[in-house]
């Protein structure tokens, strides 16, 4: 996984409540047995009209946000579907952290997977990043994820925030989950003798 | 030791280790921090959990504790077409092995045709993406060893239909599965949730996963379900009471008499569509109703090891006195048949009420995304649906695909006839209700009253192989998502339960059932 220290960014404004992963990926996009070119795919239905026909009035579409690496979304982002596509389209169109007052549970943990923070704020510093966001001479912002604070550049404040301690840390340095948890094989392994000891009939 | 929740005790018995504290407050102050720890914890929304009660205190006795992190190991997961894929892809590139092939079962069920003929010619899939996803599921399968249901085979069906009819799940189990609707097997008395795709594959090459302590949530039910309202109509209601976000980070367990009076496939409903409040697991302690239901059943364990399980499995229950993080409180009395009018499963309501106006909420993005969701499904507000027209009917899903709610929409249908101009289909939620059901003269049923009586799969819930809806069409739907374009770009989904959706049917417009139910 791609290290994740800090990302300086324009951040674009994505204010509409339970945007669902059939929204942020829909079901055309999720025929194919690998991860790439999912950025087509990523809130399809907003940002185009048509294949190859982009909605000019889409923040997406509209400079500078065509540039956009950091979302601030309304709550409950990424709810519904489990679909991990939904977070390889976004990544792939360069989106680097979300930020909300509340994400999709399953979306987050896949987020995380893919180096992409999910940071959830107080719902009135959400709100002043969005106004920011939405403006496009302010809306640069610095997520710096070992400082654990968010600069908004277009009011020069530094907000910050909480994490997971553990995923924080493997964000940091890349890590990859499963060789870590194979270091743990031999105790996984005496987990499942006393499991399987205790409870035949799962054997 | 401090009493503890069921869902507790399910996690303290599959820690395989402890990694780590709960979320770290930023490590300094600097301007415009106001406070971090509510960034850790935030207040749940308006409308949401009530009774919030103070999280417990200190853990004097190695249980684990909401936001620790832990190795859990997860005893059993279901795989699919679509999801896996890249997972496996992951594992080999690493040149890892499965750590236990007999933990993983695999269907196919998204992408799968429901054409009313299922034979090896009709099984063959046009799409060739869709071909690659079915085909590359059984070369992996094959490859590692693990026990697949293929479209052809009798077991075939939406994958968490077949895990709870096969016996796959059992009481105090941890499952996980690369779909939210994991949530399912909690009314098996066991912690399910779903995964993405990277954890899928860490779970195939180790058997567990980096797991984060979740927090409680208590929904109690009192009284018992009047005539016409089902398990669909409860969780509905509950949807509607907390929001789509309500139960985010909680674990819910279900209690009370209305819950004890349900059948466990009632449980199954009311625990996969708890995802659609953002819980991360739903679980319902195990009684005798579940152990008659789990006797018998194909991978279950008999004789002697039967009676040791069922011994312990007694035990598995919240201790009186445990504290819950959060607790809501239902009266199943009260309620009516229930009906989404938006395209938020939060956006319900009773038949006999009105559609809601935009205007009259205070809060500005819920005004918003009232506003957005009217003018998708085309209403105004001040509408009742009580009446309101559709062109398709649905029954299927891992909602309320399986038997019995089979049985409650056959209750309405029978001696009726789908309405002129309607299109109904009946999707069984597997191969074996599907069997059970022709076996009960249900299959009939349907096709007398004019339903095409499909095969299995997820069909036209997810839209995802070639059941799906076009712009301006209108469903009652048995399903369990009313999301813009789920059933297909530009359609319109109205959530109830099957025996609404039979009774939409017959009307040809949206209508209460409870006028159409025999004495």
């Amino acid at each position: 996984m791609e290290p994740f220290r800090t990302h300086t960014a324009v951040a674009a404004a994505l204010p509409q409540a339970n945007v669902d992963t059939d929204q942020i990926m829909p079901k055309q996009f999720l025929r194919g047995v690998d991860r790439a070119g999912l950025s087509a795919g990523f809130l399809f239905d907003l940002r185009f009209e048509a294949p190859g026909r982009p909605r000019a009035g889409f923040v997406l579409n509209r400079a500078p946000w065509t540039e956009a690496g950091i979302l601030v979304t309304g709550p409950n982002f990424g709810c519904g579907s489990s679909r991990e596509h939904a977070v390889w389209g976004m990544r792939e169109l360069g989106v680097r952290c979300v930020i909300g007052t509340s994400f999709g549970g399953i979306f987050a943990d896949n987020c995380a997977r893919n180096g992409v923070p999910a940071i959830v704020l107080p719902a009135e510093e959400v709100q002043r990043l969005m106004t920011l966001a939405a403006d496009p001479a302010r809306c640069r912002m610095t997520v710096d994820l070992d400082a654990q604070t968010v600069t908004s550049h277009g009011d020069g404040r530094v907000l910050a925030f909480a994490f997971d301690a553990l995923r924080r840390q493997m964000l940091l340095a890349g890590l990859d989950a499963v060789g870590l948890t194979l270091q743990h094989a031999e105790e996984i392994r005496a987990f499942e003798r006393r499991h399987f000891a205790a409870q035949p009939w799962l054997t | 030791m401090t009493p503890r929740t069921l869902y507790r005790r399910i996690v303290d018995a599959h820690v395989v280790r402890r990694l780590d504290g709960p979320a770290t407050a930023a490590p300094r102050d600097p301007a415009g921090a106001r406070d971090p720890a509510a960034a850790r914890d935030p207040a749940p929304a308006a409308g949401g959990p009530v009774d919030a009660a103070q999280p417990g205190g200190a853990c004097a006795d190695g249980a684990a504790m909401p936001g620790d992190q832990v190795l859990l190991y997860v005893d059993r997961q279901v795989l699919n077409e679509y999801t896996s894929p890249q997972a496996f892809a992951a594992l080999h590139a690493a040149a890892r092995p499965v750590w236990r092939p007999a933990a993983s079962v695999a269907v196919v069920d998204h992408v799968n045709p429901t054409t009313p003929e299922r034979t090896a010619r009709t099984m063959v899939l046009a799409d060739a993406d869709r071909a690659r996803q079915v085909t590359t599921l059984g070369a992996n399968c094959a490859r590692h060893g693990i026990e697949l249901y293929d479209m052809l085979d009798a077991r075939q069906g939406i994958e968490h239909v077949v895990a709870s009819e096969q016996g796959l799940v059992l009481p105090g189990m941890v499952i996980a599965a690369g779909d939210s609707h994991t949530t399912t097997h909690g009314a098996m008395g066991a912690l399910g949730f779903g995964i993405g795709t990277s954890e899928i594959e860490h779970l195939l090459a180790t058997q567990t996963l980096i797991y984060r302590v979740m927090r409680t949530m208590r929904v109690d039910v009192s009284g018992r379900l009047g005539p016409g309202v089902t398990a669909k109509d409860l969780v509905l209601a509950l949807i509607r009471r907390i929001g789509a976000d309500g139960a985010g980070g909680h674990v819910i367990e279900f209690t009370g008499e209305a819950i004890s009076a349900l059948g466990v496939e009632g449980r199954l409903t009311l625990c996969n569509m708890s995802v659609e409040a953002a819980a991360r697991g739903a679980i319902v302690a195990p009684d005798d109703t579940l152990f008659d239901y789990l006797c018998g059943r194909p991978k279950v364990p008999t004789g002697a090891r039967w009676e040791a399980a069922v011994r312990a499995w007694r035990g598995l229950r919240s201790d009186d006195g445990a504290t819950f993080d959060a607790t809501v409180s239902l009266d199943a009395a009260a309620l009516a048949p229930m009906v989404t009018w938006g395209t938020s499963p939060d956006q319900g309501f009773a038949i006999d009420a009105r559609v809601p106006d935009p205007a009259a909420q205070p809060d500005p993005a819920r005004r918003r995304g009232m506003a957005r969701a009217l003018e998708y499904m085309g209403l105004v507000p001040g509408q009742s649906l009580d009446g309101l027209p559709i062109s398709h009917a649905f029954i299927g899903s891992c909602t309320n695909g399986r038997i019995d709610d089979l049985r409650d929409a056959a209750r309405v249908l029978r001696g009726r006839r789908v309405a002129p101009g309607v299109r109904a289909l009946v999707v069984p939620g597997s191969s074996t209700v599907r069997a059970q059901a022709e076996a009960e003269g249900l299959a009939q049923v349907f096709i007398d009253g004019g339903f095409e009586w499909r095969q299995a799969g997820c069909s036209m819930c997810v839209a995802m192989n070639d059941d799906h809806l076009v712009a301006g069409d209108r469903c009652a739907s048995s399903t369990n998502r009313n999301f813009e374009g789920r059933q297909g770009a530009g359609a319109r989904t109205h959530l109830m339960s099957p025996a609404m959706v039979a009774a939409a049917a017959v009307r040809g417009a949206i209508t209460d059932v409870r006028r159409l139910l025999p004495d």
